[in-house]
């Protein structure tokens, strides 16, 4: 009686009036829109490809109206997709077509800071930013930067378990975040995590994390603030040769240094966010990288001088260190800018997010050169060099058909070639709905099916985000492709003993 | 034995199996019951590219064979799992899910594990995770194998994030009370300092500088406090990790004595714990050692009054459960997820939650 209302008898109209005979008592009038153009603009998150409206979207005030709310949707089985600033690159958020998109803007509020304890207890549609903002005053931020931090929410970092720049140093959200507070499908309030470091049981609040609104609807976060560092200084190195640059990645890792943020820029990106931004950067290099160092200032002058070395030792043809913030924010504008920047010079672009072990970079990057060739389209490349985790830029129109679907199947390509260097085909957007035919080739059927079966034991209904993230049996099937197997995790070495 | 007969084994099995390495943590959790099954078989580094900061081991690998290669590197694993007797398997380490004394600072088990190989219960070889820091493809199920008591399935490879060897330490020695020591080191780790590890017992306050030489310097003129030789600090911060110092070897006797060793995990900034006998108090104030007579409920009850849990951790009675019980709707998740990963309930039942 749970299963999701997708019986195509029953009228879209009919639904409705069902849905909002049962959710109007339970919110404010102002807190249901159902009509179309109120339910439009939710029709997608930041990955605009894929479009669809929601029966209704609900704007809960109170945690007693969210209860209310997906109580009454599990008893009509009315799929639930919870929403927070809509900018995932994913599809993690897009509405389902018989179901409400659950938006939890409103719960904005920082709800304490506390110095000593180095925490803030903070409601899930405040934004990223917005948690640094508020410590900055007791010399502490909240570590995770995506680069949409100035409008996403800790909600949408905690589906997503979001990285960004400095995630090889500081963790990702999964190791900054001590505690959420949401509820379950039925609409029971719940806590994963604690307080302190670690709370009794399985480690429900890792599964949680990432796991892209299909387990719980979640209200509420503690996170861990850290110590502003006293000191950040930028080294920008220039390369003629994009395997000299993969490789100096390598050596800066294997000379024991972990850098604030290592990234990595290919010419093609270069000319693209130079013209935007106009830093200075070396447009005759096929690669730049940037490595940041940050600390106490006698750690850094140290941590800086290691890392010129290794990078002078890898190749790098010129090699500049910021002398004060201003500079060092100017080597930064480029990379931060690469996405607008490429907006600038194609109608359309789609970016990828795999990630792939660091001593491959140079190898992916030649492939995708050679992949530009065999779908007459056009790609530039940022790197988050330290993590492995790639970002892509494919250029092309979306008015064009067959633009968009060469453009599809080369990023196709990208993910599959990643997971057969032994990587991942999301390192920090999610599967959402867009990498779903990619899980296929990533995960064997055992591994999809177990990954169902928990979701079923946080979700037994099936309606919290469903089809999302784990593709069924069935889709694989349809695709058709083939599980690869993984480098260095994979079966090859089984037989062994 | 292949993977092979152990995946039949699995798939066959219809009566509890004990899934033991050395044994070295039969003490933890609930008591081990059923027919044992080995992993010791499952021996060896699979993978060590120490420029890719990970390694990956079969789950009956010795922790001692896996840090000395990373050890020949200079690297190690930060979250500095304990090794009782010396002894313990890498699939061990990550079933108890325990970390050692730099577990506030640099993070846990969990926080660096990246990738694990596990047999369900229906036989099948399923691998999650993989060798890469940043990876949000699916659920993240290798990580909630970190503390799972193996009852969701049998470990039979994992991968670690590894990170380099701090270029320079310095252990630092303050006398405190225990009210001054939690206002010290909570305040301290609000700067940024390259504070690693803390311990506070009986009086004094040691603190664990790492990074590079130069900030460790400077830290250590800032802070004051007495300089503690190498030669002391090594093994002090090494008995602290395996358990093997004076506060436990103590707290081993109380137990004989019918006493409780107790662990409270709590929020860092909880002030001193009015509980009766001896405390030992490491990760920033967030995790507290008591070795008390007290009855296990007031234990708990002050525990879960500041936020935190207790774990009954040694004892010669644990009737009072290992673990601080669930609340209901998370009860009923854990019951419905170990049924998903091992359906006939024969993996290790009884050694998380009576009933799981």
């Amino acid at each position: 009686m749970n299963a999701p209302l997708q019986d195509p008898g029953i009228d879209r109209a009919a639904r409705l009036r069902q849905l909002v005979a049962a959710l109007a008592p339970l919110l404010p009038a102002h807190a249901l829109l159902h009509q179309a153009e109120q339910t439009t603009p939710y029709e997608c998150d930041g990955l605009t490809a894929y479009r669809q409206r929601p029966l209704a979207v609900v704007l809960p005030e109170t945690e007693a109206q969210v209860a209310a709310v997906l109580k009454a949707c599990h008893r009509l089985g009315v799929p639930v997709v919870a929403r927070g600033a809509g900018t995932g690159l994913s599809g993690g958020a897009m509405p389902h077509e018989a179901g409400i998109t659950l938006a939890l803007a409103k719960f904005n509020q920082i709800l304490s800071v506390d110095p000593l304890a180095r925490t803030a207890r903070v409601q899930c549609g405040v934004r990223n930013l917005a948690i640094s903002e508020a410590a900055a005053p007791l010399g502490l931020y909240y570590a995770p930067d995506p680069s949409s931090q100035i409008a996403c929410t800790i909600g949408g970092n905690v589906a997503e378990n979001s990285g960004g720049v400095h995630c090889l140093k500081y963790g990702l959200t999964l190791h900054n975040v001590l505690r959420v507070r949401g509820f379950t499908a039925e609409g029971e309030a719940v806590e994963f995590g604690s307080e302190a470091l670690d709370a009794p049981g399985l480690d429900l609040l890792a599964l949680v994390i990432g796991s892209e609104g299909m387990l719980a609807v979640v209200t509420e976060v503690t996170v861990k603030l850290v110590p502003k560092p006293r000191l950040a200084r930028c080294l920008m190195a220039s390369f003629d040769d994009v395997r000299k640059a993969g490789d100096a990645v390598a050596a800066i890792i294997a000379a024991g240094i972990i850098p604030a943020g290592l990234e990595m820029m290919d010419k093609p990106m270069t000319a693209a966010v130079e013209d935007f931004v106009h830093a200075g950067y070396d447009l005759t290099a096929e690669a730049i990288l940037l490595c940041e160092s940050d600390g106490t200032p006698e750690e850094v002058a140290e941590e800086i001088a290691r890392m010129e070395a290794v990078l002078l030792g890898s190749g790098a043809t010129a090699v500049q260190v910021s002398e004060d913030e201003a500079q060092r924010l100017k080597f930064w504008s480029g990379r931060k800018n690469a996405f607008p920047a490429s907006g600038r010079i194609s109608p359309d672009y789609m970016c990828m997010d795999s990630t792939i072990p660091r001593k491959h970079l140079a190898t992916i990057l030649l492939d995708i050169q050679q992949m530009e060739k065999k779908y007459g389209l056009r790609c530039a490349n940022v790197f988050h060099a330290g993590d492995g985790n790639l970002h892509p830029l494919i250029l092309f129109d979306a008015n064009d058909p067959d633009q968009l679907h060469r453009c599809e199947q080369f990023g196709a390509e990208i993910l599959e070639r990643s997971v057969a260097l032994g990587g991942t085909v999301t390192g920090e957007h999610g599967v959402g709905v867009e990498k779903l035919n990619s899980m296929c080739v990533q995960f064997s059927a055992e591994e999809r099916a177990q990954m169902l079966a928990l979701k079923a034991a946080f979700d037994p209904a099936g309606t919290l985000n469903p089809g999302k993230q784990i593709p069924t049996l069935q889709r694989c099937a349809e695709y058709g492709r083939m599980h690869v197997k993984r480098g260095l995790l994979a079966f090859p070495q089984l037989e062994r003993f | 034995m292949s993977f092979a007969d152990l995946q039949d084994r699995l798939r066959q099995a219809r009566t509890p199996l004990r899934i033991t390495g050395h044994g070295s943590k039969d003490f933890y959790g609930e008591m081990p019951t059923g027919e044992p099954l080995s992993t010791l078989a499952l021996n060896g580094i699979t993978a060590y590219e120490p420029s890719e900061l990970f390694i990956s081991a079969l789950a009956g690998t010795p922790l001692a064979d896996l840090e000395a290669a990373l050890a020949q590197q200079r690297q190690r694993l930060a979250f500095e799992p304990p090794r009782f007797g010396g002894r313990g398997t890498v699939g061990g380490m990550v079933a108890a899910g325990l970390s050692g004394p730099t577990r506030a600072a640099l993070g846990s088990v969990r926080d660096h594990l990246l990738g694990a190989v596990l047999i369900n219960g229906n036989g099948e070889l399923l691998s999650f995770g993989g060798t890469v820091m940043k990876n949000v493809a699916g659920f993240d199920v290798s990580r909630v194998l970190a503390g799972s008591m193996g009852v969701l399935g049998l470990i039979t490879e994992v991968t670690l994030k590894v990170l380099p060897l701090p270029a320079a330490t310095q252990t630092l020695r303050f006398e405190f009370d225990q009210s001054a020591a939690l206002m010290a080191v909570n305040r301290w780790g609000g700067e940024p300092l390259p504070v690693e590890a803390s311990a506070w017992w009986d009086g004094a306050l040691l603190l664990r500088l790492a990074g590079a030489s130069a900030a460790v310097d400077a830290a250590a003129r800032k802070l004051g406090g007495d300089i503690i030789p190498a030669e002391l600090a090594g093994p002090f911060w090494q008995g602290l990790r395996d358990q093997s110092d004076e506060f436990f070897i103590g707290a081993e006797r109380a137990v004989a004595g019918g006493a409780k060793l107790w662990r409270l995990s709590v929020p860092s900034t909880t002030p001193a714990l009015k509980l009766p006998g001896e405390q030992l108090i490491e990760w920033g104030g967030a995790q507290r050692w008591v070795v008390t007579p007290l009855p296990p409920a007031g234990v708990r009850d002050a525990a879960a009054a500041v936020g935190g849990h207790a774990t009954c951790f040694r004892a010669v009675d644990k009737a009072c459960g290992a673990f601080t019980p669930l609340t209901a709707p998370l009860a009923a998740i854990h019951k419905r997820l170990k049924a998903s990963f091992d359906p006939h309930g024969v993996i290790n039942p009884g050694r998380l939650y009576p009933n799981l």
